[in-house]
């Protein structure tokens, strides 16, 4: 089974990313910061994270750093998933290492196009 | 939720009679939904209503714009990854060797909605321009919806729209934002061409390749066979046709069969049987 990890501060948006994760038949993990997903990455390294931009403690765009500096031997694919859609935050995501990008709200279609663009459907 | 099946009947003839499309019983339900919105812009109540408003209209403005708002425009940018990729390497790849001394490709798009699949199309030609310098690749894309029309010729969406089926990075290469939405470069659209048309008229030009995915499944059977034999009509010889993930000819015509070289793609019967012989 494939996995990802949710990473967003509110519960309300990891439950309802969780809910269309597994309608597509992913295992779920969710993280409510940057620094809470990093562990988690380095214990159990996902397919995939979806990220938040802001959060406490760790914003999505430090922690899309801090991922890129780890030695896992294989990173997970990151879909960015916003509120926001200017073209300077699209652009500072993508060469921080995101490999998709989302802005909220998501729905499921969305999320399974994503998914299958980053080879994971 | 009571409905009223009176109505309903009505408005479904109605469009079937407009458009030759009919509309499902799985999507019965919707159409008060669908409906909604204009029925509040017009202060009609409920759907016999909105029924006896449209017989005693003096023009057809309400009746097209019932018309416009039961049609399924649902669609978005390479939906079903694999019929592209089925385009891509299976028919262009074919058509290049079939046309490598006019070196011109000519594609209908029917039923092409508010144009995301006709944009993912030309998106093929786009990113693999040294492939296809030379060529000359004309994309006519057609829909019966005025309304999606306009806007696929307006190349305008929002986020939500792009973000269905297209990999950031084309949204980058092909579009530019425009306050919160994205407008395609001219550089994508000048390979397309946008036209209202209903797969059941005639349609000048002979084609390449067509693609009809998710349209005539909202056809009688009677009014698919019709549209079949315009399909055919219309596409060369040694052609290709698409359809819809689930749609299929088998049963529907004889006009075309499965491809025996490309499958998920069609070839005109008459074709196959020349060759056969
Ligand atoms: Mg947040």
């Amino acid at each position: 089974m494939k996995t990802c990890l949710v990473v967003d501060d509110s519960k309300v948006i990891r439950k309802v990313a969780r809910h269309i994760l597994e309608t597509l038949d992913f295992e779920v993990a969710e993280a409510g910061d940057g620094r809470d997903a990093l562990t988690h990455c380095e214990a159990t390294p996902p397919d995939v994270v979806l990220l938040d931009w802001n959060m406490p403690v760790m914003s999505g765009m430090e922690f899309l750093k801090a991922l890129s500096a780890t030695d896992l031997p294989k990173r997970p694919k990151v879909v960015f998933c916003t509120t926001e859609n200017g073209i300077g935050h699209i652009k500072a995501a993508i060469e921080a290492g995101a490999d998709e990008y989302v802005m909220k709200p998501f729905d499921r279609d969305t999320i399974a196009s994503k998914l299958q663009i980053v080879g994971l459907a | 939720m009571t409905i009223d099946k009176t109505a309903l009947r009505h408005l479904a003839g109605l469009l079937e009679q407009r458009t030759g499309q009919q509309i499902g019983p799985n999507r019965l339900w919707r159409v008060e939904t669908v409906l909604k919105s204009l029925m509040r812009e017009r202060g009609i109540a409920n759907l016999d209503a909105l029924v006896a408003a449209i017989g005693a209209a003096h023009d057809m403005t309400l009746a097209t714009d019932v018309v416009e708002a039961l049609l399924n425009n649902e669609t978005f940018f390479f939906r079903d990854a694999q019929a592209f990729e089925l385009v891509r390497n299976g028919a262009l790849e074919a058509l290049r060797q079939a046309r490598a001394s006019s070196r011109r490709i000519s594609i209908w798009c029917a039923g092409c909605s508010t144009g995301q699949e006709a944009y993912s199309l030309a998106m093929i030609f786009a990113d693999a321009r040294a492939k296809w310098d030379g060529w000359s690749i004309d994309i006519t894309a057609t829909d019966v919806s005025e309304a999606a029309i306009a806007k696929a010729r307006g190349g305008y969406y929002s986020q939500f729209e792009i973000q269905r089926g297209l990999p950031v990075s084309s949204m980058l290469k092909w579009f530019d934002q425009v306050g919160h939405d994205w407008r395609v470069k001219r550089d994508l659209a000048r390979y397309l061409r946008f036209r209202r048309h209903n797969v059941l008229m005639a349609q000048t030009g002979s084609f390449d390749l067509i693609l009809c995915r998710n349209v005539l499944l909202y056809f009688s059977p009677e009014r698919r066979r019709e549209a079949f034999d315009r399909l055919a009509a219309s596409l060369a010889p040694d052609g290709y046709l698409m359809l819809g993930a689930g749609e299929t000819v088998i049963g529907q015509t004889e006009a075309f069969a499965s491809s025996p070289e490309l499958r998920g793609l069609y070839r005109k019967t008459a074709a196959l049987r020349v060759k056969a012989a």
